[in-house]
């Protein structure tokens, strides 16, 4: 799948300041049963979103119009448990382009890059003072600079690096996938498998 | 230089290119698939207009979405049945060795690998499931994928990775009576939290791990994932070649010998360098579970859930939303608290040993009435090894049902599920909300542990059954 290109970001947030925020959590296993990737932002968060009856719970934050935004705010270990790229799907979908947190577990990290989703992996303090900022003003703007790894709390000015690898870099900005790049690479993976397996 | 470790040995060996100092094309010895996470994969490398790149290295089995009961008859659910047919498709299309519904060596992806002898040390091994770490038992680079990544490898055997750090988790000592591989994984999770081992790939290394066998090691690197590792595995030693030895897909001959011998190589060096290295003693571990809503927040059973004041204020919050869905109070003690169903079964504990001490500890005991209990053989051989030993004559006089080999209620995604608010203590991996069914509430331990809480119906120590020297285990 080509990704959308990615080079700067300014907008809203919306917070989700609950740690350990798992991929069940994100896609309920229920919703797996696709065979495509499409239309799963209608179920983002769904067992927090919707009550068993199917009805908004107002208390959840994607159900409060206060928030809006492309980036999403969470606690710590954003991302855990199933490998499912179905939790990546629909925060895609759901219009979302980068995720922040203080970390990131290891397949969602790939799964969102592979989606041309930016994980920002911050301080816990950076975080912290994110989410007070958000409460006292929620459109307050925040700006996620990939070329330079930075961002910036446009509140309160304060900023902060991430990490990201210089290949993802790459592909994020100009929109390419792994699957091009390897299958440029046919016949030196015939050469390994020649001298090696 | 330092020596080497496991881990940088058999990733080196599988580096095909390097694009820059930390990432490189990465080869892969062993692609398992199923109905769940392959799909979308599988249409994207049609609309491409290619076929799989090598398809000899991919093995598929149906396990994720099928039911448990009569698995002869047409799956009744209209998506599940189209998934599974879309599995099968697929396959045949591109040549992939299938081994789907009602074929005897059906089963749960990481069930079947090792018992088929496919999984074999020093290979590299993806799945788009996050327990693929089960196979780094036998000393593979093993771990779970996403599905953009499946298409990787269908289409090309290879991925793009960056080298993961390393740490080495080292269990010394001698396990207690009662207690198991799976009370030293949910302990060591305790310890560190779930996102404990975030960034790494973790070595299991220590006295108390050589001593288990092939099963209980995989119980143990199974729930890598579950401290956030990005995969686990033990140095392969003569338990690893004895387990393999003469299972269907293990080398022959002098090709055993061959590989007898790289396996040999591939333990850590004496003096390798781990960027974390931590040790836990065995004694400290007794029979665990968990009361809340991730893998970290686990006791030992005689326990109490931690007072507010033993945590840190930052994590009031997450805590007691887990403690409301949960319905329980911080502090409160886990003994006898009613439960409401058990589950046996799933890639941690549905295997032919884990079968085997449920049944040796239920023997001539019956299951308690308040108890619904749902016992799943995580595969076609382990299902009929258990009808061979009789097994499954102990647990149905016990009044405990069987049913067919699957995912099951681990994930809940067929008919299988914990109905809310209802109290499940489950031998798989994760009790996240809603894992095994919206509202369910999951507590994860043993298969001893469950069978002494089928026993009783309570949240019960399983020492105090454990008088009788045969039942050690
Ligand atoms: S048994 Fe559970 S954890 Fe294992 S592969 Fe199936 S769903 Fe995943």
């Amino acid at each position: 799948m080509p990704v959308e290109k990615f080079e700067k970001l300014v907008s809203s947030c919306v917070p989700l300041a609950i740690d350990n925020v798992d991929t069940d959590q994100i896609t309920p296993a229920r919703f797996l049963k696709a065979t495509t990737r499409e239309g799963f932002g209608a179920k983002l968060f769904c067992d927090w979103r919707y009550d068993p009856a199917g009805k908004p719970r107002p208390e959840f934050v994607l159900n409060d119009p206060t928030y809006k935004g492309a980036i999403l705010v969470a606690g710590k270990n954003f991302g855990s448990g199933s490998s499912r790229e179905h939790a990546a799907w629909a925060l895609v979908d759901y219009g979302f382009k980068v995720v922040v947190s203080s970390f990131f577990a290891d397949i969602f990290k790939s799964n969102a890059l592979n989606n041309g989703l930016l994980p920002v992996q911050v301080s816990e303090e950076f975080v912290s003072q994110l989410f007070e900022t958000i409460e006292k003003n929620p459109e307050a703007k925040v700006k996620v600079d990939l070329e330079n790894q930075t961002i910036t709390n446009l509140e309160t000015g304060s900023s902060e690096e991430f990490e990201i690898g210089a290949y993802k870099k790459n592909c994020m900005l100009n929109g390419y996938d792994d699957i091009d790049y390897l299958l440029s690479k046919s016949k030196e993976i015939e050469q390994f498998e020649k001298e090696k397996v | 230089m330092a020596g080497k470790t496991i881990i940088d040995k058999i990733w080196d060996k599988h580096i095909v290119e390097s694009i820059d100092d930390s990432t490189g094309v990465f080869y892969i010895d062993r692609h398992f698939i199923h109905e769940v996470t392959s799909p979308q994969a599988f249409a994207g490398i049609k609309k491409r207009g290619i076929k799989v790149a090598r398809p000899e290295k991919t093995v598929a089995t149906a396990d994720h979405n099928i039911p448990t009961q009569n698995q002869h008859l047409t799956i009744h659910d209209e998506l599940s049945r189209l998934q599974v047919n879309t599995l099968s498709r697929n396959c045949e299309e591109n040549g992939i060795e299938l081994y789907g519904l009602n074929h005897p060596y059906n089963g749960i992806v990481h069930v079947i690998g090792p018992e088929l002898g496919i999984t074999q040390p020093g290979m590299t091994i993806v799945c788009g499931d996050s327990h693929t770490s089960t196979h780094g038992a036998f000393g593979t680079v093993a771990f779970g994928i996403g599905t953009s990544e499946v298409e990787m490898v269908l289409a090309s055997q290879c991925l793009i990775l960056s080298r993961p750090k390393k740490m080495r988790i080292n269990i010394d000592g001698t396990l207690g009576k009662g207690v198991n591989s799976k009370d030293i994984v949910l302990y060591v999770i305790s310890q560190i939290s779930a996102g404990g081992a975030t960034g790494y790939f973790v070595e299991f290394a220590g006295s108390a791990i050589r001593s288990l066998s092939m099963e209980a090691r995989m119980t143990i690197c199974n729930m890598s994932i579950e401290m956030g590792a990005r995969g686990g595995l033990i140095a392969p030693d003569e338990t690893t070649f004895n387990y393999i030895k003469g299972r269907e897909m293990a080398p022959k001959g002098e090709e055993w010998e061959k590989k007898l011998t790289y396996w040999r190589s591939l333990p850590s060096d004496p003096d390798a360098v781990f960027d974390r290295e931590l040790h836990f003693k065995a004694e400290d571990i007794e029979p665990m579970i968990t009361y809340g809503t991730n893998p970290g927040m686990g006791v030992g059973i005689t326990g109490k859930i931690p007072a507010l004041d033993e945590l840190n204020p930052s994590d009031h919050k997450s805590f007691l939303k887990s403690m409301e869905y949960m319905g329980y109070q911080p502090g409160e003690p886990l003994l006898g608290k009613k439960v409401d169903y058990i589950f046996v079964g799933s890639c941690t504990n549905g295997r032919i040993e884990d079968l085997r001490a449920f049944s040796a500890f239920i023997k001539g005991k019956k299951k308690a009435d308040n108890i619904t209990a749902w016992i799943v053989p995580g595969s076609k051989q382990v299902e009929a090894q258990a009808k061979k030993e009789g097994l499954i004559k102990i647990l149905e006089d016990a009044g405990f049902e069987m049913r067919q080999p699957g995912c099951s209620a681990c994930l809940a995604m067929n008919e299988d599920k914990i109905p809310t608010g209802k109290y499940a203590v489950s031998t798989s991996n994760r009790n996240f909300e809603g894992r095994q069914g919206p509202g369910a509430r999951t507590m994860l331990a043993s298969p001893i542990t469950a069978a002494a809480i089928a026993i009783t119906g309570e949240i019960t120590d399983p020492r105090i059954f454990l008088e009788e020297p045969e039942l050690v285990s």
